[in-house]
């Protein structure tokens, strides 16, 4: 006995334990109930337990016990505790090693059953947590759910509440509704009662006003009379006329000339209208048509159906059109025709128009593919010859720069600096020798042209001189004539015209460039034939102080003449003034010299 | 702009004669007839009584003087200040008076609108018009006094007469499709007569000269209807101002509505112009009074100076609640009238009695609102330009063109508070009429220089 308690394992402590206790407390016969019991009463140890196990095996039923052992062992599929025996009388003996290995066995599967007990516990934590907290989720939704339920319960309460306003809301209206249509009925009602109350105080008022008229108007009342002094005359001097049929036709026969000359009237307006409206029309035809006509050609190449049949009524109608007299036509019959064809063309128009957008956006479209792939082609030809251009750029500012520093290493050496300054020096000298020459150029221009004025002044004043000596002739002339004949006028007029026509071919000698004015007349000796003038004048630097001469002129026509007299020898009033205002005109050069006489 | 003395007047009665030669005013029982340009007193008259009514004869011949209270008519001439005439209705009284368009004869509406009586002033003859309508415009002349138009009332229906001036001849006499009639009026060419209804029904009713009814407008039922009539003086609209607040315009050819106004209390578009008169007090610092005085006879400053300020819209002006379980409620167009040029209108809206709106009837459409400080009392188009005055009861006059507006205080000790206007024909001049005074102010320094200007400009 001592050697299986040695044998046992010390690792196995408890185990050992209780087998100490078991060695210790073998005397204890062990019972069979007894056994099941300890067997039944699970795996955990306990003191009791001990107790019970302390009296499974004594001293006296060893044998039993091992072999009650033995037996539960291969019920559980142990091997058996006891060695092979070999023959059936001889008395089986224990095997240890048997045993042993059921011990360690039983330990492992215990150590086993250990941990899958832990395993289980924690697993039974986990599922205890988890049922927690499915626990409160379910409460929570439990919770949620009710009040949801207590909304809807309040919501279906307001739905109702709300029904039952709309319910009440309705009845109201219905009831206005009702109030409206029986007040309106009681105003109407109202009304017929006002009306017939009205008419009944009208009756009365008006018999009273009948009474009181009798009362009134029908005694003599002395008092109703005028009192005047004379009669007076009526307005248009004619005297008053007896009423008579007559009279009274009349009266209808102006009526109705008032009235037709009221719808004459209008219908002038109208027609004038209607005219004008036409010429709207015509006009917006034929731009129409001015229009659509150089792209006439190009459908017509084309061959399309519809556009060419339109476009002979395009031409149809431009043929009726030159028909000018087809506008003053009554418009009924003319309307149509218009109509029609504004309708036609407004459609070609219509349809040109869809075309070119179609056109239009079909170029855009191919043009874009094509435009744009070309100017890209540009664009990185040009940006790489740009590049080109930078680098070369970029290189001879590093060529620069390398040869300032050169320079500026270079610098203290003076015969090198003013080399360098020579050579600008020469470049400058070079350039204004250039400018010298081309000033020099420009003097002698100006000098040639000056000459030129010259010599025009020159002649300018020989010729002035040679006309202020015919003038004089003129007036003399003129004076002459004047004495001399009756009829004055008529001789001055053609005198003062075939003076006037010499005196423009003088000008058109002396400026050859003013071959657009016009020979002069008497007719227009006035100050707005003297505007027309000086707007036929070229501008120039005269023209102004000539408008100061013309308005002084215009203002002040009889002093103006005055002053001729005193000058010159007198011309009548009739042609005086004319003259005055021709001469100041035909002596245009001249003229400053003029307006400082005035 | 220059200012006359003030003269007396009472009730204001100051009347231009047409031919704008005179001006008339009472004061009391005395008619004083001055000459306009230099305003010296031509002639004196005295009448009877109290004066409650004047009216120049179209010849600017004659003037009558009513004495209601009297039952009396007295008539003066100008030529000849001895020559008199006194009509005397006796115990049919005198509701009326006024001249026949040839200027000889006078009518008077009795008492109780019994009838109508013609007096001649060529003749002894006196005619009688028996059922005149008692209405608010009962008779109308055309603008060329050749006819005259009657409402007249018989057997609880509404008949319109048309007389033949010369001679009183009854040229045409119908039944009118009314109510209740309440006014007519001649269209300015004298060929359509229009004739509206009472307030209680919108209705308006155009009759040809010879009698034919020609169109019948109705814009709505059940609702107080027309409350102002105006035509253009092209003929060309016809005007209808209604208690909605809103002016509908009738064309000539089919008497359909065109278009209307609405008198809106805010106004949104921002292309009309809002005038906002706004009224700021003197600054009496010391910098002012440092400056030298006025020029003497400037006449004394005025208590706060007022100008127009154009308003940025949205603009709101000024509504007046109405009462309306009152007779004559004050909503509606109370008032329009066009320009002489028939190129603009002027309304009031009376329940937004600030403001007076000013209408392009050549683009149909709202032009400009002027909104004054007080209830706008009365105003006129100058008679040959859009040119429109106003007055509010207050001391200023004010005026609108297209150009702009402007108000000019009237001078004058105390305070004079413009009631009416009334402009000269030439445009030149206006009279201001206040409760007890009138003076002219006079425009025609501003056209002199303004037609001054436009001749040099068209010289040069």
């Amino acid at each position: 006995m001592g050697d299986w308690m040695t044998v046992t394992d010390p690792g196995l402590s408890s185990e050992s334990k209780t087998i100490s206790q078991y060695t210790s407390e073998t005397k204890m016969s062990p019972s069979s109930l007894y056994s099941q019991q300890v067997l039944c009463s699970s795996i955990p140890l306990s003191k009791n337990v001990h107790s019970f196990f302390s009296a499974f095996c004594t001293e006296d039923n060893i044998e039993q016990s091992i072999s009650y052992l033995d037996q539960e062992l291969t019920t559980f599929g142990f091997p058996s505790l006891y060695e092979e025996s070999k023959g059936k009388e001889t008395k089986r003996e224990l095997n240890i090693v048997a045993v042993l290995n059921c011990m360690n066995e039983l330990l492992v599967l215990q150590r086993k059953n250990l941990l899958a007990q832990e395993n289980v516990e924690t697993q039974n934590l986990k599922l205890g947590s988890d049922m927690d907290h499915l626990q409160s989720c379910y409460s929570k939704l439990k919770e949620q759910l009710e009040t949801s339920r207590r909304e809807m319960i309040g919501l279906q309460e307001r739905d109702r509440q709300l029904q039952c306003k709309n319910r009440n809301l309705h009845q109201l209206l219905k009831n206005e509704k009702d109030e409206v249509q029986k007040l309106q009925n009681i105003i109407a009602s109202r009304a017929t009662q006002y009306n017939h109350d009205m008419k009944r105080k009208e009756r009365e008022y008006n018999k009273l006003k009948e009474r009181l008229h009798q009362l009134v108007m029908n005694k003599k009342d002395k008092k109703i009379a005028m009192d005047i002094l004379n009669y007076v005359g009526r307005a248009d001097g004619k005297r008053g006329s007896w009423r008579t049929g007559k009279t009274e036709a009349r009266n209808e026969d102006e009526m109705y000339k008032i009235l037709l000359n009221d719808y004459e009237y209008r219908q002038k307006q109208i027609l004038m209208e209607n005219a004008e409206l036409k010429k709207v029309l015509q006009q917006m035809k034929k731009e129409m048509i001015s229009l659509l006509s150089p792209q006439k050609k190009k459908p017509r190449e084309r061959v399309d159906d519809s556009t060419g049949t339109v476009i002979s009524d395009v031409e149809e109608d431009a043929g009726e059109l030159s028909r000018e007299s087809m506008w003053d036509l009554s418009c009924e019959t003319v309307r149509e025709q218009l109509t029609n064809s504004i309708r036609k063309q407004w459609r070609i128009l219509k349809s040109h128009v869809e075309k070119l957008d179609n056109q239009v956006s079909k170029v855009h479209l191919e043009g874009f593919n094509d435009e744009d792939v070309i100017s890209r082609q540009d664009h990185e030809q040009e940006t790489e010859k740009l590049e080109l251009e930078i680098q070369q750029c970029k290189e001879m500012i590093k060529t620069q720069q390398q040869l300032l520093q050169q320079q500026l290493a270079t610098a203290c050496d003076d015969d090198t600096t003013s080399l360098l300054r020579d050579c600008y020096l020469l470049e400058e000298k070079e350039r204004l020798k250039e400018e010298w020459s081309l000033f020099k150029e420009q003097k002698k221009n100006f000098e040639r042209e000056r000459r030129s004025f010259t010599e025009a002044a020159i002649r300018l004043g020989l010729e002035r001189k040679a006309f202020e000596e015919e003038r004089a002739s003129w007036l003399k002339q003129q004076f002459l004539n004047m004495t001399t004949f009756d009829h004055q006028n008529s001789e001055n007029v053609k005198l003062f015209s075939a003076f006037s026509g010499s005196s423009d071919r003088d000008n058109l000698i002396v400026h050859s460039r003013q071959p657009q004015k016009k020979p002069y007349s008497v007719s227009n000796g006035s100050p707005v034939c003297m505007s027309k003038l000086t707007k036929s004048l070229p501008a120039s630097p005269s023209t102004s102080d000539f408008c100061q001469t013309r308005s002084c002129i215009s203002e002040h026509s009889s002093i103006n003449v005055l002053n001729i007299t005193a000058e010159e020898i007198k011309p009548n009033q009739v042609g005086g003034e004319c003259t005055s205002q021709k001469w100041s005109v035909a002596s245009r050069p001249g003229s400053q010299s003029f307006g400082k006489h005035l | 702009m220059n200012f006359s003395e003030v003269f007396k007047l009472s009730s204001l009665l100051c009347k231009f004669s047409p031919d704008g030669k005179y001006l008339a005013s009472c004061v009391q029982y005395r008619l004083v007839v001055r000459d306009v340009n230099t305003l010296q007193i031509l002639q004196l008259y005295t009448c009877l009584d109290q004066i409650q009514h004047i009216e120049w004869s179209a010849d600017s011949l004659f003037i009558l003087c009513a004495m209601y209270k009297r039952g009396l008519v007295q008539v003066w001439s100008l030529e000849q200040p001895e020559w008199h005439c006194k009509i005397d209705e006796g115990s049919a009284g005198l509701v009326a008076s006024c001249w026949s368009p040839d200027g000889r004869h006078i009518l008077n509406t009795t008492e109780f609108h019994l009838r109508i009586t013609v007096w001649s002033l060529c003749t002894k003859s006196v005619s009688y018009i028996k059922y005149p309508k008692a209405c608010l415009q009962g008779i109308t002349f055309t603008r060329d006094g050749r006819y005259m138009a009657l409402a007249e009332r018989r057997d609880c229906k509404d008949y319109v007469s048309i007389f033949v001036c010369s001679d009183w001849q009854l040229l045409r006499h119908f039944d009118t499709d009314t109510q209740d009639l309440t006014g007519i009026e001649w269209a300015p060419n004298g060929c359509v007569l229009a004739v509206w209804d009472t307030c209680l029904e919108y209705k308006i009713l155009l009759y040809s000269l010879d009698g034919r009814l020609l169109s019948a407008y109705s814009a709505y039922e059940w609702s107080l209807g027309i409350k102002s009539v105006a035509w253009s003086p092209s003929s060309q609209f016809l005007a209808v101002g209604s208690y909605d607040g809103k002016v509908r315009i009738l064309n000539h050819v089919t008497w359909k509505m065109i278009t209307e106004f609405g008198h809106p209390a805010t106004i949104n578009n921002p292309k009309i112009v809002v005038y906002k008169e706004a009224e700021k007090s003197p600054q009496l610092g010391l910098g002012c009074l440092s400056f030298p005085p006025h020029r003497a006879g400037a006449g004394p400053l005025p208590s706060s100076e007022s100008k127009y300020e154009i308003a940025s819209v949205p603009v709101s002006l000024q509504t007046l609640k109405p009462v309306t379980d009152r007779a004559n409620p004050k909503i509606g167009i109370g008032m329009l009238a066009f320009s002489p040029d028939s190129y603009f209108l002027a309304t009031r809206n009376d329940n937004i009695p600030n403001a007076v709106w000013v209408w392009d009837i050549q683009k149909l459409r709202l032009f400009a609102v002027l909104e004054q400080l007080s209830p706008v009392r009365a105003f006129q188009w100058d008679p040959q330009q859009p040119r429109l005055a106003i007055c509010t009861g207050g001391s200023r006059l004010y005026l609108w063109s297209p150009a702009g507006c402007m108000s000019v205080q009237v001078p004058g000790e105390g305070d004079f508070a413009v009631l009416s206007l009334c402009w000269h024909l030439s445009g030149d001049s206006m009279a201001l009429l206040s409760k007890d005074h009138f003076c002219l102010c006079f425009l025609e320094t501003e056209a002199v220089v303004g037609t001054a200007c436009r001749q040099l400009g068209g010289h040069t």
